[in-house]
């Protein structure tokens, strides 16, 4: 089938398979391979990305449900922000300044999964940050320093 | 958050140094292995494994027919299609039954759910999805045994050629005569239940063979030249004939060590059909292949004086191998060297099966047999004390071992190097105010609270850095200087997570001045660093640390004596100016030599290999404060308050991390995790979606005391810190809970402390 999605502000047309999922067709299709699988269920939430802006777990959705949509993954969120720190995307800086990733494989879908977080609530407490990201697995950092990443990025942003 | 302690030093030692790796990470991603683009891969097929579905039986016909006729397929390879392998493979360590070794693919007999039988090669990863289900393979069932005590038994055996399941045994059979004198003795079993590593990646491999006969294998592993050693041995070749290379790796937390199977299946389908292959395993696979950890039975038996003086103490345990032996058919030695902790108990003895199950094959999971070790004993203080009637702290206060400076030898032979056990928990005890956690955990009862309060505690001691069985543990390290006065370290550690790029860079910048931005530090490609022992046991700091150093230390005085001849003076005037990363003369600043002048005419570099005399024991205590829910049984971790001592802390932005991602697993086997079978070796927790990985909601913010006792075993002072957190927090976790629900009657519940076994324990102290 032929797909015309926007990709980091791009737009392509590619044919898929009416099978193949959004993050297979980003990886494989698109060559952005920052989009992590990591569990098939719908539970680790790795493969995060925004789909019109939403974050949505792009290892349970078909890329032809993507068609005529915009998609942003890690690789094209710095080109989302209205200011860089370090060349980087606040929530990315964040991150990094709160040592909130340790072997980064959670970390593209944590950072895009904190970036729909705080465009809908830009002022979370801890509490509220846990709740948001739950469907978020990280087996490194212990969320510590993903919690404080977070709540320093909204700082950044607000 | 911890002060740092450390600013004193005037150096970048010491200092909350952020990662230089994760601009690349954050902004396009790392590169794990299924990420590698390389023209060596170029066409690679994908390998799709044909898994057993059931535990224990006879493979009567495999039917390859369908598959091979279906779309993208080349090849489907069986045990008896593999070509150019051993007959059989050995076992992971020599004195391990030869017969309980795991074949690459299964002959004639499945033992496990999940235990490969064939692969698929097609052109698409979705192809081989699709093809793999056409395998068609007959099995008669054979009876299934689950439970070690079963296995222990022997009706069922998963090897009738060796005549036992039990793979590995030692200490001598229990004398009641041991605790004889006590006036009071405590028997109790525990259950430290099977869990799943579950990093983030799961397992992954590329092959690539070229036209000199040499395989290249793109590997996600935590040590590239023990996997080499493996590969080779597996696929009967040259050790020269492989080269590994590990990308950068999402995760292992031990059991990304060696080579798995699976990894030799792959390279050796690849050799094969004369075509690269590339697998990446799904996480149903890895719940059900990859190993699991823990899984031990333990019988604690404790006794003493009314007092708190604890006089003999008893570990028998019966681990868990799985179907075949791995790593974890040897954890109980670990176990049972660490069965004493951090008390002084005059008397203290041993003993353990290793035995085999139709379950997973178990191994090494973060902290590998230390865990273990600290839930077993910290448990039997508690219930030591709740039997006596004291406080749990007073009876550890009574047994803690006091401070020492120098190693001293333990009950079961340990050679601890330095601790102050005392000073941790009185620490760890301050941080936390536990006299006002009990006070506000006696209006709660007195008011009988639906919400009750525990607070649990545990004092611990762990081995790390354990060398190689043949020599001291040791650790080589190459530091380059370049003419554009850049520098290389290559490494014979392996990150994946912890930070050595910037690590490793800060400990050769303290040494040459080089700042760290322009220190690239290399590791996990075998061709490039053919030693190493890569990262596993908490021992990288301690002995890869050290070496980089020493490597860097040497390298200095190298340049001294190529700027002696440069400069005319003698090598002995001549001093560091880290400012400049260069070489003047004592006296006269304005005169030198920079180190990327020194590299122009000839190459400036040092290999060292560091030796360490010993393996380190870091200490800690740590205190939990859990909310039970005495109607429902919920149990909810509120605190946790940490004192991890490692000795000298490099980075303590890392050495954080590292306590975080340790204590968070801790609580998680305390809590909620646990690998499930029925009793006909079903597997359970077979995604995500079942197996309970612990989430952001689960966990408060962790409270970390810092501490640094420095060692004497390095030049670093460093200790391992990476497998703290489970070691420690695991039993204060669970004490918290039972001790929450203690006031009901409630001695002991096994972890995980879920909502129905609380309930239950409530329940049954309440009729008891």
């Amino acid at each position: 089938m032929q797909v015309s999605i926007t990709v980091n502000g791009t737009a392509r047309t590619d044919d898929v398979p009416p099978r193949l999922l959004l993050a297979h067709y980003l990886r494989d299709t698109c060559g952005l391979p920052a989009t992590n699988i990591g569990c098939d269920t719908t539970s680790c939430g790795a493969c995060t990305v925004l789909l019109d802006g939403e974050s949505v777990k792009s290892c349970t959705v078909l890329a032809v449900q993507a068609d005529g949509r915009a998609v942003t993954t890690l690789e094209g969120l710095a080109g989302t922000a209205d200011q860089l720190e370090d060349g980087m995307h606040p929530v990315q800086a964040a991150f990094r300044a709160e040592h909130g990733l340790q072997c980064g494989f959670c970390t593209p879908g944590m950072v895009m999964a904190t970036t729909a977080l705080l465009a809908e609530n830009p002022n979370p407490d801890e509490q509220a940050v846990r709740t948001a990201l739950e469907g978020n697995i990280c087996r490194c950092t212990g969320y510590h320093n993903i919690v404080r990443s977070v709540l320093r990025a909204a700082e950044a942003l607000r | 958050m911890a002060e740092v302690a450390t600013q004193t030093r005037g150096s970048i030692l010491g200092t909350r140094v952020a990662r230089i790796e994760d601009p690349a990470f954050l902004t396009r991603g790392a590169t794990y292995t299924d990420d590698v683009v390389d023209d060596r891969l170029a066409g690679a097929l994908r390998a799709t494994f044909v898994r057993s579905p059931i535990a224990h039986a006879r493979i009567t016909s495999i039917d390859t027919s369908d598959a091979l006729a279906a779309d993208g397929v080349v090849a489907v390879l069986t045990a008896a299609d593999l070509a150019g392998v051993p007959e059989t493979q050995a076992p992971p360590m020599p004195f391990l039954p030869a017969p309980m070794a795991q074949p690459l693919l299964a002959k004639d007999v499945v033992r496990f759910v999940g235990e490969p039988v064939a692969v698929v090669l097609t052109d698409d990863a979705y192809q081989g999805e699709d093809a793999a289900e056409l395998v068609a393979v007959d099995y008669d069932p054979l009876p299934v045994v689950v439970d070690v005590r079963a296995s222990l038994a022997g009706e069922v055996l998963l090897f009738p050629e060796h005549g036992s399941n039990v793979a590995f045994a030692n200490g001598a059979p229990s004398s009641d005569d041991t605790f004889a004198g006590c006036e009071v003795v405590v028997r109790r079993e525990i259950v430290n239940q099977r869990v799943a590593p579950a990093p983030l990646e799961v397992r992954a491999c590329a092959a690539a063979w070229g036209e000199d006969g040499r395989l290249t294998l793109w590997l996600s592993n935590q040590g590239a030249q023990g996997a080499k050693a493996a590969l080779a041995g597996a696929l009967g070749c040259e050790p020269q004939q492989v080269r590994v290379i590990t990308p950068d790796v999402g995760g292992g937390f031990g059991a990304k060590v060696g080579a798995d199977t699976d990894h030799v299946v792959v390279a050796a389908a690849a050799r094969q059909v004369g075509r690269p292959v590339r697998w990446i395993e799904t996480r149903s696979e890895n719940l059900l292949a990859m190993t699991h950890g823990r899984a031990q039975v333990q019988t604690v038996t404790i006794g003493g004086r009314r007092d708190g003086t604890i006089e003999a103490y008893r570990l028998e345990i019966v681990q868990d191998a799985g179907a075949y032996v791995q790593f974890g058919a040897v954890l109980p030695m670990l176990t049972s060297l660490m069965a004493p902790g951090v008390y002084a108990i005059p008397t203290v003895e041993t003993s353990f099966s290793s035995v085999v199950t139709n379950t997973t094959p178990v191994a090494a999971y973060r902290g590998a047999g230390r865990p273990e070790a600290t839930a077993a004993i910290e448990r039997a203080v508690d219930l030591f004390a709740a039997e006596i009637g004291l406080d749990p702290v007073d009876v550890r206060v009574r047994n803690l071992r006091p401070a020492f400076t120098e190693p001293l030898t333990t009950q079961t032979g340990a050679t601890y190097d330095t601790g102050d056990y005392p000073a941790a928990l009185q620490k760890v005890l301050a941080a936390a105010d536990y006299p006002a956690l009990r006070r506000e955990q006696a209006a709660r009862r007195e008011r009988g609270d639906a919400r009750q309060l525990g607070i649990g505690l545990s004092v611990y001691v762990e081995i790390t850095g354990a060398g190689a069985e043949s020599g001291p543990p040791s650790e080589n390290a190459q530091v380059e200087v370049h003419p554009d006065g850049s520098a290389t370290v290559l490494t014979g550690t392996s990150p994946h997570g912890q930070g050595h790029a910037t690590a490793w860079a800060m400990l050769a910048s303290e040494e040459l001045g080089i700042p760290i931005e322009r220190i690239t530090v290399q590791w996990g490609d075998t061709d490039l660093i053919p030693e190493g022992g890569g990262t596993m046991g908490s021992r990288s700091l301690q002995q890869g640390g050290a070496a980089v150093t020493q490597a860097a230390r040497e390298l200095v005085e190298l340049a001294k004596q190529r700027a002696a001849d440069v400069l005319e003076v003698d090598p002995a005037d001549l001093v560091l100016d880290r400012a400049g990363a260069r070489l003047t003369v004592a006296g006269a600043p304005g005169s030198g030599v920079t180190f990327a002048a020194l590299a122009e005419s000839e190459p400036l570099l040092v290999r060292s290999v560091f030796s360490a005399p010993g393996p380190t024991f870091p200490f800690g205590a740590h205190v939990a404060v859990a909310e039970v829910d005495v109607e429902t049984g919920k149990a909810e971790l509120r605190r946790l308050v940490a004192l991890d001592d490692a000795g000298t802390v490099l980075n303590p932005l890392l050495a954080e991390g590292q306590r975080h991602g340790g204590l968070a697993q801790g609580a998680a086997q305390a809590l909620v995790e646990e690998v499930l079978y029925d009793p006909d070796g079903n597997p359970m927790t077979t995604t995500f979606a079942d197996y309970p990985i612990v989430t952001m909601t689960e966990l408060p913010s962790f409270e970390l005391v810092a501490s640094e006792t420095p060692t004497t075993y390095n030049p670093l002072g460093a200790k391992g810190l990476g497998e703290a957190g489970t070691i420690g927090a695991t039993p204060a976790v669970q004490n918290a809970v039972i001790d929450a629900v203690a006031h009901l009657g409630v001695r002991h519940i096994d972890m995980p402390t879920t909502s129905y076994r609380v309930w239950t324990a409530i329940n049954e102290a309440s009729e008891g």
